[in-house]
């Protein structure tokens, strides 16, 4: 494992200072969340010092709201702590279905959905679900706190909007509207203990003769970041979401993808199956909007 | 099907004595030995799949502050040619050169050099400080390839053995096996049917999850202690000494508790390297392999390439066959070309075949041992073509085997005549089983498909103590990899006729029991129970001779029954039995302890046939497979502890599967491996498999006490093909390669379409 030295601010602003401290001085600073992908980073692939911040003692990164305006959570909340929340994952069953296929429960009880957005792997399950739901960065900074949509967050692979000196302090969704639902779909070769080949989210909210009024369906892992598919959702809009715009979604996933040939998966591969998963998971939305 | 035979504690379940350590984490395992000043060692690794090793230069590590150590292949004696024995075997030469390269590299990740220091990451710093200059050579990577007139040699002495006469040039092809009978073309010019296949499986691992590791100590007078996860530390010391030019008996191998093996903890790999960094730096070392290290540097199993051609009469009878069968050897000769072919046609009789094997040399890690090698990818390309061929002729897959089985008395196609086998039964077990018929849901497919293993003797030793209150301690030379222990007490328990509690069973180091050969070839319940219970008849007649001279009356006038000496039948005498503790407890008096042995080169072991029924569902748009069920039908001779054997068969099953549908090396083109961990090198996990369901069938082996056959290996022969033909069932969709990963599938699929 590489040499590092770790903090642990118990402080937003005391953070703050640490990053910039290092910042000015040309050395590295690292957040740790729940340290699931860090500390195996760590071990392997990037092992250079540096100092590590652990937010877990933030009280704002450890706060969780489901409120009556927006949903908020802490950039250090285990997804643990989300599969609990009956009210969240009333609210967004997708995201927490997305947060809940992260490695197993021991994971979960650190891993964060935050430390999977900050990472920007390309098959990171929760960043298609938050761009579907239109979750927003809650971006702290020594000028105050910014925000950014999640579909604009993620630069490329392994990169992030995020400058230097900043930390993202936790993610703000907007409360959806009635009969507003989503869902998350990956595709592994096993059950468990796997990178998505594919991923699809979707949100789509209804009217009350069952035709969909709003949607935005996102993809992963079939480009270097996750992608916000409006033609997908363009496709259901106006429709009962039935088979027929169904299949013109997952056309329009598979035509807005450009996955790569890897060990995981061939390009038409990958092509084919997130559309696949985008109709499938819209079916899921729709039945739950409708329910 | 099982004789009625009374057996007290044959055939129980009882708790394994090494059970509790295990589940507690007690267990010591080959990481977990350290030692006071130990050092770390760790292996530079090839950075090309292929190259000529210009230079070596370790000096600028050694002179880094914590190094102790530091060797190369120029450190190493030069080894004898000649053969290791047992499973792990292989060339002396070969051997020493996979453990550490000399002139050439031969596949991405061959170790060349190995390092002591003081901490892992000093270590690491030191295998990045050694200088080794290379001529990259292009790496042959495939055995179609290899196989081309005009393809790169990875050795140029290698010219193909086997062969009439010497060929003129040297070729990748390192030698040949053929195997025939009768007249091939009248065969098939008999067949009313004829069904072809051509197949590929590519190279996959045992996925142990322990990853191989070792302790060595060496002192100044040259005696060495390795600690090592191993499943024969007698083997492993006589391959430590042959490539360290030392004297066996300087060498003391202690065996670990054992993660898994598969036949892939055969080999050496890090125990020479750390005797020789012990020598060198005066101070024990330890060596790990990481995951990453075990995949690209230790054996796995061969890919192969094999061409099947049946024909049959339309009553479904044999008329010829033929076998066309290349296995990847890795980076030295030693695929398992040989099983593969006389394990091809074993299962059928079969006037008319010819069978033709090659072992032939890629750029990959030299091919270890696994489960019953070379049998699963042969049994897959014939059983795959037998349910083509139940297809064609409208036949129920098992009603085709059976029409074809070998039986006692039948001449194997690998030479032999078959004693009492139980194939047969076996079929008969499947067909009546209630999972042949049960309906399968919507869109699920059946596959059926059988496998045969011969299984092996070999050589074992026991010693049987009995302590001063008459329990009993058992020690034999096998490393136990699946429950072992608790079947040498079980039968120890039932020879003696005690209770299986009062027995212990304990695996002895090198030094403390004779010698016996790798826990491999099924072997160990087999062989090394019968020397147990050798052991234990020695010590009944000991106990016999010390009761007669109690009561003054002749030996053979003593009889042992359950548990006690007895008088026999007829015989006058108005004594009270004397039990196993009777006996011990006056053994001071009588002549001193009790210690039965036993060696032997067990003869005579039982080869074992199976028949998989596979269920599963084929996702029609992603080309994911469920797999529904899976029923496992074997014939075990007897089960010792029933347990054991189901879970031999439930593992082999899964190791089976996994194979079967997602497990596969993956290289590019200069040769790296890829997916070099679990994460995309993808064993199943426990949540892919449904529950197993086994069927033991019991055709005792006349040539076992308790009629025991070896059932380690048999069960992962025939999933690959079980699963390939549920897939052909659901999907009516005949895909011949493997692994059926959804990729592979969906593209079969949408082609089919
Ligand atoms: C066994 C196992 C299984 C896994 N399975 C999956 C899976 O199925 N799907 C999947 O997507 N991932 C999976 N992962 C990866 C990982 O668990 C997830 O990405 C997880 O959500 C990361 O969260 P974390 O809190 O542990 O992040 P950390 O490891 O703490 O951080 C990850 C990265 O983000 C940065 N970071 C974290 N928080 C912040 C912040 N607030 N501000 C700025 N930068 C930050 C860190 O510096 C680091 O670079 C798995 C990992 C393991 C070990």
């Amino acid at each position: 494992m590489g040499a590092f030295a770790y903090v642990a601010p118990t402080t937003v602003a005391e953070a703050l200072g640490v990053l910039e401290e290092h910042a000015s001085q040309g050395k590295r600073a690292q957040i740790l969340a729940g340290g699931t992908d860090l500390l195996v980073q760590l071990q392997s692939v990037d092992r250079t010092p540096r100092t590590i911040v652990d937010i877990k003692k933030l009280e704002e990164a450890n706060r969780v709201e489901v409120g009556a305006d927006e949903t908020f959570v802490g950039a250090a909340v285990a997804s643990a702590v989300l599969n609990e929340n009956e009210e969240l994952k009333q609210r967004f069953p997708g995201l927490i279905e997305a947060a809940d296929l992260i490695g197993s429960t021991q994971i979960q009880g650190r891993a964060t959905i935050a430390g999977n957005l900050c990472n920007a792997s390309p098959a990171g399950d929760t960043i298609p679900a938050l761009i579907a739901i239109g979750a927003v960065c809650v971006i702290a900074s020594e000028s105050g706190n910014r925000e950014l949509a999640v579909e604009d967050f993620v630069t490329g692979v392994g990169t992030n909007a995020l400058q230097d000196g900043e930390f993202l302090v936790g993610l703000k969704i907007p409360n959806p509207p009635a009969r507003t639902a989503d869902a998350y779909l990956r595709f592994i070769p096993r059950t468990e203990m796997d990178i998505a080949v594919a991923g699809a989210g979707v949100a789509l909210t209804l009217d009350d003769a069952g035709t969909c009024t709003a949607a935005r369906v996102s993809i992963g892992a079939v480009a270097p970041t996750a992608l916000l598919v409006t033609a997908a959702a363009d496709a259901l809009v106006g429709t009962s979401v039935d088979d027929d715009a169904l299949a013109a979604a997952a056309a329009a996933c598979s035509a807005a993808a450009s996955p790569i040939t890897d060990k995981r998966g061939t390009v038409e591969y990958r092509r084919k199956v997130v559309g696949v998963l985008c109709k499938r998971a819209a079916a899921i939305a729709r039945d739950r909007a409708q329910a | 099907m099982a004789e009625a035979v009374d057996y007290k504690v044959v055939g129980t379940r009882p708790i394994r004595p090494d059970g509790v350590d295990k589940v507690t984490g007690r267990a010591q395992y080959g990481a977990d030995l350290n030692l006071p000043n130990m050092l770390y060692g760790k292996v530079l690794r090839s950075p090309h799949a292929h190259a000529k090793i210009k230079s070596v230069d370790v000096s600028k590590a050694l002179a880094m502050d914590g190094v102790y150590a530091a060797v190369s292949g120029a450190d190493f004696p030069t080894a004898a040619h000649g053969d290791i024995g047992g499973e792990g075997g292989g060339d002396v030469a070969d051997v020493a050169k996979n453990v550490m390269a000399r002139d050439k590299v031969l596949y991405h990740g061959h170790a060349v050099a190995a390092v002591a220091a003081t901490s892992q990451s000093i270590a690491d710093a030191a295998l990045a400080a050694i200088d080794v200059e290379y001529d990259v050579l292009t790496p042959v990577l495939d055995v179609d390839e290899a196989m081309a007139d005009d393809a790169p040699l990875l050795d140029e002495n290698c010219f193909t053995a086997n062969l009439p006469e010497k060929p003129d040039k040297p070729s990748n092809i390192a030698a040949v096996m053929q195997l025939a009978r009768g007249n091939v073309e009248e065969g098939f010019e008999a067949a009313d049917v004829i069904v072809e296949g051509d197949y590929n499986i590519p190279m996959a691992h045992q996925g142990y999850i322990e990853p191989h590791a070792c302790t060595a100590t060496i002192n100044e007078a040259g005696q060495a202690t390795v600690w090592c996860c191993t499943q024969g530390h007698f083997e492993f010391r006589s391959m430590t000494a042959k490539l360290l030019g030392m004297e066996i008996a300087d060498l003391k191998f202690i065996a670990s508790e054992i993660g898994g093996g598969f036949g892939g903890k055969t080999v050496v790999y890090l125990e020479p390297l750390a005797v020789l960094l012990s020598k060198q730096s005066g101070r024990p070392v330890k060596m790990m392999m990481t995951r990453e290290d075990v995949f690209r540097a230790t054996g796995p199993t061969s890919g192969t390439h094999c061409k099947v051609k049946v024909g049959a009469k339309k009553d479904g009878t044999l008329t010829a066959a033929t076998a066309w069968l290349a296995y990847e050897a890795g980076a030295f000769a030693g695929a398992p070309m040989g099983p593969g072919a006389m394990c091809v046609f074993a299962p059928y009789e079969l006037e008319n075949f010819h069978i033709e094997a090659f072992d032939v040399l890629v750029n990959k890690p030299k091919v270890a041992a696994y489960r019953a090698p070379g049998a699963p990818q042969a049994a897959h390309a014939i059983e795959v073509a037998l349910d083509d061929l139940a297809r064609q002729l409208d036949m129920d897959p098992i009603d085709l085997r059976l029409k074809n089985a070998v039986s006692e008395g039948t001449q194997a196609s690998y030479g032999p005549k078959f004693p009492r086998i139980g194939f047969k039964e076996c079929l008969e077990a499947a067909k009546a089983h209630p999972n042949y018929t049960k309906p399968l849901p919507e869109g699920a497919g059946r596959g059926v498909a059988a496998g045969f293993w011969f299984n092996v003797g070999m050589q074992s030793s026991a010693e049987v103590h009995i302590n001063e209150n008459g329990s009993v301690i058992v020690v034999e030379g096998n490393p136990d990899i699946g429950g072992s222990r608790a079947s040498m007490c079980i039968m120890a328990a039932e020879t003696l006729g005690v209770e299986y509690d009062s027995v212990r069973a304990l695996v002895g180091d090198t030094e403390s029991t004779g010698f016996s050969n790798v826990t491999g070839g099924s072997r160990t319940t087999f062989a090394t129970g019968m020397a147990v219970i050798e052991a234990c008849e020695d010590i009944i007649a000991q106990c016999k001779a010390r009761a007669a001279a109690t009561w003054g009356v002749d030996e053979d006038q003593v009889e042992w029954e359950d548990g006690q000496a007895v008088p026999a039948p007829g015989v006058n005498a108005d004594v009270k039995p004397l039990s196993l503790a009777d006996i011990a407890a006056s053994a001071h008096k009588t002549g001193g302890p009790l210690l039965g042995r036993a060696s032997l080169n067990a003869q005579g072991a039982g080869a074992s046939f199976a028949v998989n029924i596979c269920d599963l569902q084929v996702d029609a748009e992603t080309g994911k497979v469920d797999v529904l069920g899976f029923t496992a039908v074997q014939d075990a001779g007897r089960a010792i502890h029933p347990d054991y054997v189901e879970g031999q068969m439930q593992g082999g099953a899964s190791q089976g599967l996994g194979w079967a549908l997602n497990e596969e090396y993956i290289f590019d083109k200069n040769g790296v491996m890829e997916n070099a961990g679990f994460l995309d090198y993808r064993i199943p996990v426990a949540s892919d498999l449904p529950m197993i369901d086994c069927e033991i069938v019991e055709v005792p082996n006349p040539s076992h006490p308790y009629g025991v056959r070896g059932v380690g290996e048999t069960p992962i022969v025939a999933p690959l093909a079980a699963a390939a033909n549920a897939v052909r069932d659901a999907t009516g969709v005949r895909v011949n390669d493997l692994p059926l990963s959804p990729p592979r599938l969906l593209d079969a699929i949408d082609s089919a379409e």
